[in-house]
């Protein structure tokens, strides 16, 4: 769980402060079967002390909501929009997220957020947590689903440096 | 969102010139739409370093915000090359990444100060006047003092 709380509360600030609206967090579960998207979803891959991925998923409408929201402005409904707006609030969270996690001592790269177009993705493993939650706002539900591990090449690698 | 006064160039009195570096265009309309309030000029836009490298040369800025983690040529690397042909370049690192570390190699390369994703527009605004000095002027705002 400790790799998953920053993740929490970078979403719980990122949406507060770019929704200004308040927000209540939603379902919180272990994804024991493989990851099924449910609308527009932004992957964000880690690698380094800790590697793994991060999935934002929001529906089309709320996605427009959503960015309406951000730009303080109603946006015309556009795919294009609709996909920047997730991958760029994946890219915040993330970011968000691994500033608190380095100043923990985790060294990591964060990639360029990328669209995730399968329907499915990585499920639990013994050495992989994997979780959905889902943030409640009054735009609609923005659901984070996050698989992270422990990198033991980097560590073994930093206990023999 | 609220307009601030504007920031214009001392020296001629124009608008201030940016070029807004990110590979997410909402990322780039955003702030597009901050810089507006600011009273300032989009000059131009890239989403990679490297074409933030050609659009620096091409537009010649007053202000780059420069996003740090994006395809092809990272920020920081871009600002390194920007500013080593153009020590004068004003960049100012716009991400959401921000570790010391981070801001530390920024700051080592040339970049001139860091502002955190999601952008607080007051911020940035602050940060734009420290990173300007005597070069930038805040203009009366409209309607002010009446």
């Amino acid at each position: 769980m400790e790799l998953i709380q920053p993740f929490i509360n970078a979403a719980d600030a990122v949406l507060a402060q770019g929704l200004q609206c308040p927000m209540a967090m939603g379902s919180l579960s272990m994804d024991e079967e493989a990851y099924r998207r449910k609308g527009v979803a932004a992957l964000i891959s880690l690698t380094g002390d800790i590697e793994g991925r991060i999935i934002f998923d929001l529906d089309a409408e709320t996605a427009l909501r959503v960015a309406s929201r951000l730009a303080g402005a109603e946006l015309p409904e556009s795919d294009e929009l609709i996909k920047e707006t997730v991958c760029e609030l994946a890219n915040q969270v993330a970011g968000n997220a691994i500033t608190a996690l380095n100043d923990q001592g985790f060294r990591f790269r964060v990639h360029p957020p990328a669209l995730h177009t399968s329907e499915h993705g990585t499920q639990s493993s013994e050495d992989t947590e994997a979780l959905v939650m889902c943030f409640e706002t009054n735009v609609g539900n923005v659901f984070m689903n996050i698989a992270l591990r422990y990198n033991r090449n980097h560590e073994l690698a930093a206990a023999g440096a | 969102m609220e307009p601030f006064a504007p920031v214009r160039r001392s020296k001629d009195g124009q608008p201030i010139r940016y070029l807004v570096v990110d590979d997410s265009v909402f990322a780039r309309k955003n702030l597009a739409r901050i810089i507006e309030t600011f009273g300032g000029q989009l000059a131009g836009e890239a989403g990679d370093g490297m074409t933030a490298i050609t659009e620096y040369e091409r537009t010649t800025p007053d202000i780059v915000l420069m996003d740090i983690t994006m395809p092809q040529m990272e920020g920081i690397e871009a600002a390194e090359k920007i500013v080593k042909q153009h020590p004068e370049a004003r960049i100012v690192m716009v991400s959401s990444v921000g570790y010391q570390e981070n801001i530390v190699a920024a700051l080592q390369r040339g970049a001139r100060h860091f502002v955190q994703k999601p952008v607080k527009p007051e911020v940035l605004y602050e940060v734009i006047k420290y990173v300007l000095g005597e070069d930038g002027t805040v203009a009366q705002a409209a309607g002010a003092g009446a």
